[in-house]
């Protein structure tokens, strides 16, 4: 049951994480207020996949979980994805 | 002879079972954001125009200082399982209970942010938004209403589970042996924050 040790993640760790994230949302308030056309989107969305990266790894602990976990998290961020991309290949050729 | 009289219920506590259930939800709530989000990428796709245009009467700075206090709070409560595993048992109640007053700091912003939007007469089926915005003004605004809205309604579940955490530390119902119910705790915060994170440039920084 509990038979391996949990890994316990120092303050400190979280707490250059929360530096981290917090430098990544004013870059992406930084970027997204100057002017990049069509890319002003993509911008603030891979700002956004970072952070999400961040937060799913450190604060959920899924890079000290086992595997099947992290295939888990991963397939349904995949099904989320196949979604969107019927969703629009449904609007460009219909 | 077992049956005859009742024997203690053995214990079922399971750490990881509970965490995979926790998972599963988490899941669920994933694929819940998850439609809206593609709702608003596909009416965002069909009128560029006026999603630019409505998202400029978004305030950016309230918009900030919520994601950079719910950051904060992110990080508040991920330390709480730490201070648990180490044992030290008033520093976690301390984390969670700052993490759940940042909760409540989180929710004063957004009555202020929705009361400026109500006193300028922008709220669903409102009779500005009805007579003077575009069909894509209206979309973006019921948009907006539906999903942070949403959101606020799992900040509110939040704390109201941190609530049990709290009860179940002092009590010493939960302790470094037993974290589930603090660790679940903290993942559904993180899962409020991860979709903040998407909301935020979505609707406050993208014009």
């Amino acid at each position: 049951m509990s038979g391996e040790k949990h890994h316990i993640v120092p303050y400190r760790l979280y707490f250059v994480v929360l530096i981290a994230l917090l430098a990544l949302t004013f870059a992406s308030v930084w970027i997204t207020s100057i002017e990049l056309r069509d890319y002003t989107v993509a911008a603030a969305l891979l700002f956004a996949i970072v952070k999400s990266y961040l937060v799913l790894n450190y604060f959920m602990h899924l890079k000290y979980d086992k595997p099947y976990i992290k295939i888990m998290v991963g397939f349904v961020f995949a099904i989320f994805l196949v979604m969107i991309v019927i969703t629009f290949l449904d609007y460009l050729y219909r | 002879m077992e049956h005859a009289h009742h024997v203690e219920h053995p214990d079922m506590y399971d750490a990881e079972s509970s965490k995979v259930g926790m998972w599963l939800f988490i899941f669920t709530e994933l694929l819940l954001f998850g439609a809206l989000f593609v709702i608003y990428a596909v009416y965002r796709y069909m009128n560029p125009d006026a999603f630019h245009l409505a998202g400029e009467e978004l305030n950016r700075v309230i918009g900030t200082v919520n994601t950079v206090i719910l950051l904060i709070s992110s990080m508040t409560i991920a330390m709480a399982t730490t201070a648990l595993q180490k044992g030290q048992r008033n520093v976690a109640i301390g984390l969670v209970s700052i993490t759940f007053v940042i909760g409540l700091v989180f929710l004063v912003n957004k009555y202020f942010e929705w009361g400026v939007k109500f006193s300028h007469g922008i709220w669903p089926g409102s009779e500005h938004m009805m007579n003077e915005m575009s069909h894509g003004e209206i979309l973006f605004f019921g948009l907006y209403f539906v999903m942070t809205g949403l959101h606020a309604l799992h900040i509110i579940i939040g704390m109201a589970i941190m609530v049990f955490a709290v009860r179940g530390l002092v009590r010493g119902k939960v302790h470094a042996d037993r974290p589930s119910l603090l660790d679940n705790c903290g993942l559904y915060w993180h899962l409020v924050d991860l979709i903040w994170i998407f909301l935020f440039p979505l609707f406050y920084l993208i014009h």
